[in-house]
């Protein structure tokens, strides 16, 4: 069944159950729970303008960094937490919180032998070991546990090329140029509450610069990280695609379990210049909470992109984890003929919530954008896809394509869809398709008639539903997102 | 290979089954007929497992095991198997990749490995051959936006590639025309050999000349109220089975 429809807005339940199959699935805990002892450094918890010079301080920032952290801090505070969101959670403290925690012994890193072994041993725990990542068809990685790098590869590669690929804070160092420029430019520190918070407490992430005509060979990535009890997470990434350049990115995350809530405010810019491409896909893991709905992290990002002339930006992110996911990807298509695309997946299971979905704010001539979203909601979790299609006056001949489709697993979970469209130019071509199904019993027995097991079973309809937009993952990560469905679909009938 | 024994059963507190016995041997074909509502497409779900059929008395042993409380997912890796009489759609999951993933999660049960991928490969064009499906057929999403005619092909095909030991054919027939049946049919009896069965559910005898049945049983009310070999279901072609019912 398909609906046409220029808004849909639903809750929709209905009744599949299978109670034995129910509590066996329940017991499935989260697969990287476990924490590692790493001796961090940590803040006091809370937060003032002396912890904000503290940190921009501890990390050696200039002036202006230190200026416009303050800036935002002041901003933040006079804000409030925004409440039009379709989610319910306690508020995270923020003068609960520690903003700064970093591993002890940063060291200078000449190779892995020098990296912590505990760090490493990490990695290997989640199974993203940087040895077989430097192994891996060419991955270069920008490895960010607790907020500051501590290990980056493939540097000498991508210099060659004239590609900057390196932590924030050194770009702040060694760039200050371009970050000056370029940082706050596509999300302003007053953009919306998190964003200013996180303007004012970064604590690291990543920055590239692909100079004009370049095509990074290699897709870059970055795997980021909770690791400290009680840290807040505050990662700020900036990518800039030059003039007829061309970047993929690769941001995955999985967190250990811990019991207390965690947040994490990250927020990521791009910029595409005048005929370049940026492709930017998350895998995001964090801890959910456990079956009761118990701890799980607080996730509240922005993240924003603008196409100049004729260039493409393309979001793909596959959402399983965090306890609170608020998430917009967005793509503010400024230049005439420039493309904006999003493709997500979003799994919620047991007491997860997610509002997630995109903006696409056409400015430009002949504009395009792209929309698909799939949302699959288990357990007694609520799913939904938030939207804006924004046409503006000068936007001649926009075209958008948004597809919403909701797969439901169980009686307790609540799939809903906010399409909004504002349309203020009458040759602007906006088409929305919505559609709810459930995994009908008919198709498991089928499969089980085929000896395919009802666990199994539902892992390949997931599948075979978000494909549209596993199709849209570099190889590296389509194989990881596959299996993290399967794993979080796991504990999923209900 | 399958017997079955006074079976009654149920759905939603209504009674279908009313003491159905069965019996077929290795390398039998047996035909069930019956006017719409007999129990048919109910027997078939029943010796598939289905969840919804309650089966409140009576046994049904697969190789002298009694399956009553096997899963239908084990009663596949027994080895039985169910043409649907409407295949489900499963969008995005492609022909190949859902047989693939049925073989070898049959094989898992058995302690096997995988098969390779060379292999599957050659065994999935062996079949489509023989059911003369070419191969843009098989990267299509299961069942969906398939005609009839295909859904019903690519459930023989399925059957060719499971080679189970018994083969239960709900309505394989219904939506074909004249030359895909003789495809599906010839496609059933090049899998047919003496040490399998094949059950053949049916409103029309006309498939049953291409799968010529050893015997043949006529269901009617949730009982077998006759059994003969295939001229019984050349006369119930003629004349119906009113007759049956009277003689009952």
């Amino acid at each position: 069944m398909r609906i046409f429809a220029k808004s849909l807005k639903g809750v929709v339940n209905m009744a599949y159950t299978e109670e034995e199959l129910k509590k066996q699935l329940e017991t499935k805990e989260y697969e990287y729970g476990f924490y590692t002892d790493i001796d961090s450094e940590t803040f006091p918890v809370g937060l003032n303008e002396d912890i904000v010079k503290a940190i921009s301080k501890k990390k050696g920032e200039p002036k202006w960094m230190t200026e416009w952290r303050l800036d935002a801090y002041n901003i933040w505070k006079e804000m409030d937490e925004p409440l039009w969101s379709n989610l319910k959670y306690k508020k995270p403290d923020y003068q609960g919180i520690s903003y700064y925690s970093a591993p002890k012994n940063k060291p200078d890193l000449n190779s892995l032998d020098d990296v912590d072994p505990e760090l490493l041993e990490t990695f290997n725990k989640l199974g993203i070991s940087m040895d077989e990542q430097k192994r891996l068809s060419g991955v270069a990685m920008d490895v960010v546990v607790d907020s500051v790098s501590v290990a980056t590869t493939f540097k000498d590669t991508l210099e060659e090329k004239g590609i900057i690929f390196c932590s924030i804070s050194e770009a702040i160092k060694n760039h200050p140029k371009l970050v000056k420029k370029y940082i706050g430019s596509v999300i302003p520190k007053r953009d919306n509450y998190f964003a200013a918070l996180n303007s004012a407490v970064f604590s690291d992430g990543s920055f590239c610069y692909i100079p004009k005509g370049v095509k990074c060979p290699m897709e870059l990535s970055t795997y980021f990280r909770i690791n400290q009890a009680g840290t807040g997470q505050f990662e700020r990434t900036l990518v800039i695609a030059d003039q007829s350049s061309y970047v993929s990115y690769l941001e995955g995350c999985t967190a250990p379990s811990r019991d207390e809530n965690q947040l994490h405010a990250a927020v990521v810019e791009l910029v595409a210049m005048d005929d370049a491409e940026i492709k930017y896909s998350t895998v995001q893991n964090w801890f959910p909470g456990d079956k009761n709905g118990k701890g799980g992290v607080y996730n509240f990002v922005t993240k924003r992109g603008i196409c100049h002339n004729r260039s493409k930006i393309s979001w793909t992110q596959v959402e399983t984890g965090s306890a609170v996911t608020w998430k917009y990807p967005s793509c503010v298509l400024k230049g005439d003929n420039s493309i904006g695309e999003f493709y997500s997946i979003a799994v919620t299971n047991n007491f997860q919530q997610a509002d997630t979905g995109t903006k696409m704010i056409h400015i430009g001539k002949n504009t395009k954008s792209t929309i698909i979203s799939k949302g699959v909601s288990a357990g007694k979790s609520q799913n939904s896809y938030r939207g804006l299609v924004k046409i503006s006056p000068m936007a001649e001949n926009a075209r958008n394509f948004s597809q919403c489709d909701s797969l439901l697993m169980g009686n307790n979970c609540g799939a809903h869809t906010f399409p909004y469209i504002e349309a203020q130019n009458k040759s602007a071509q906006i088409e929305h398709e919505a559609s709810t199904s459930k995994i009908g019993e008919d198709q498991i027995f089928y499969c089980n008639q085929r000896g395919i097991d009802t666990e199994k079973a539902i892992a390949l309809i997931v599948n075979g539903f978000s494909k549209e937009v596993l199709n849209k993952l570099p190889m590296e990560f389509a194989v990881e997102a596959q299996k993290l469905l399967e794993i979080s679909l796991e504990g999923s009938v209900g | 290979m399958l017997e079955i024994d006074n079976l009654h059963c149920k759905i939603d507190d209504k009674s279908i089954l009313k003491g159905i016995n069965l019996k077929i041997k290795k390398g039998e074909i047996h035909a069930i007929m019956g006017p719409n509502g007999s129990g048919k497409s109910t027997l078939a779900n029943v010796i598939s497992g289905h969840e919804d059929y309650q089966v409140t008395k009576g046994s049904i042993y697969f190789d002298d095991k009694e399956i009553n409380d096997l899963s239908a997912d084990e009663r596949a890796h027994e080895g039985v198997f169910m043409s649907f009489q409407y295949p489900v759609e499963i969008p995005g999951v492609t022909v190949t990749n859902f047989i693939k993933t049925a073989i070898n999660e049959t094989r898992k049960s058995k302690g096997l490995d995988d098969m390779s991928s060379s292999e599957m490969l050659k065994k999935i064009r062996e079949k489509a051959n023989l059911l003369d499906m070419d191969s843009n057929f098989l990267s299509r999403s299961l069942n969906e936006g398939f005609s009839g005619g295909e859904k019903k092909r690519n459930e023989i095909f399925q059957m060719a590639m499971m080679e189970p030991k018994l083969a239960v054919l709900d309505e394989t027939d219904s939506g074909l025309d004249i030359d895909a049946l003789k495809i599906v049919a010839n496609g059933v009896m090049k899998c047919s050999n003496d040490e399998n069965a094949v059950l053949v559910i049916t409103h029309y005898q006309r498939l049953l000349d291409y799968i010529v049945p050893d015997k043949v049983h006529v269901i009617m009310d949730g009982k077998v109220v006759k059994s003969g070999n295939k001229d019984l279901a050349k006369k119930i072609e003629v004349v119906g089975y009113d007759w049956l019912k009277k003689s009952k």
